[in-house]
């Protein structure tokens, strides 16, 4: 089973590298691009079938290492 | 004072760090592999050094700190035993739960590599008696990732506590905006734990032990811990 945790930074959390790339953009000449956010997108795999028990891995992978929750959201996605 | 400094893969410092406490401890610091369930019997100090474990990955320190070594290092922590993070090694404390917050990248994106001024916040911890209260010191820094942040109540209470050691300032002593190096919240540069005896900070004390080094300010930090630590024994 195929799998994808999506990792943001929270609203109000300061996004040095965000805003970086919207000034790079900017520069760019891409128009319409008021702000930009960075994140983290982990497709992972899973051996077993059962989704239940894929979204209790996912969400535990998430919680002990993927995201920081202090700064952080993640999203668990099953890609089936 | 027998100290036990962490070793993780990347991590880069740990050698400055073993002679500065050699040579001013009087005691060869043991060296922990991060794949150690225990550390030494006797250790009165855990260090955990600088540099780029796990070549930052993820996020910086999140991979080391959650490496079996740390589960020693907090029940080592849970008893009251010191613990010093410096610069990768603050981060990976952060990460690690042992310490509040969170280091982000600076907030002008660069890599700062040069001396600060620090303000010693106050002098009645075994993290700071080697120096006095208000005291100017010079240490470098050199980091990516320094920038200080945590949720508004957390920095209210590290503030109220007074578990503030270390803020950047001006070589005269001010804090403020043009002396906030990394942007970090209220120029923190290093804090403790609510029992004040966990310490991470972003500068490097060890690298201003000796006349060589052009800078002597980082022995107060090492001489106060032994000397906390001879009082307690």
């Amino acid at each position: 089973m195929k799998a994808r945790v999506t990792v943001t930074l929270k609203t109000g959390i300061l996004d040095p590298q965000g805003k970086a790339i919207e000034g790079a953009l900017k520069s760019l000449g891409v128009d319409g691009v008021a702000s930009v956010r960075q994140g983290k997108v982990f497709d992972i795999e899973l051996a077993g079938a059962d989704k239940a028990q894929a979204e209790a891995a996912l969400k535990a992978a998430a919680d002990k290492l993927l995201a920081n929750t202090v700064i952080e959201n993640y999203r668990v996605e099953l890609l089936g | 004072m027998k100290s036990a400094i962490l070793v993780f893969p990347g991590i880069n410092r740990e050698r400055d760090m073993a002679r500065a406490l050699r040579m001013i401890s009087g005691h060869e610091p043991a060296m922990v592999w991060h794949a150690e369930t225990a550390l030494p019997k006797g250790t009165d100090l855990v260090v955990v050094p600088g540099g780029f474990s796990y070549g930052d990955y993820l996020r910086c320190g999140a991979i080391a700190a959650r490496a079996p070594v740390m589960d020693a290092v907090r029940d080592f922590a849970a008893k009251g035993g010191l613990v010093l993070g410096v610069c990768n090694g603050f981060q990976i404390l952060c990460e690690s739960g042992l310490l509040p917050g969170v280091l982000m990248r600076n907030d002008r994106l660069k890599f700062i590599c040069k001396d600060v001024h620090l303000r010693v916040e106050r002098s009645d911890t075994p993290f700071t008696r080697g120096y006095n209260a208000g005291q100017v010191i010079r240490v470098p820094v050199a980091h990516g990732e320094g920038n200080y942040a945590a949720d508004e109540e957390t920095l209210k209470r590290l503030n109220s506590d007074g578990r503030v050691l270390y803020r950047y300032c001006s070589a005269d002593g001010e804090v403020g905006d043009l002396s906030n190096i990394n942007g970090a919240a209220h120029s923190i540069a290093g804090i403790v734990n609510e029992r004040g005896n966990v310490l991470g900070m972003m500068p490097h004390p060890e690298n201003h032990v000796e006349d060589i080094m052009g800078c002597t300010d980082g022995r107060g930090l090492f001489a106060g811990l032994v000397a906390h630590l001879d009082r307690a024994a």
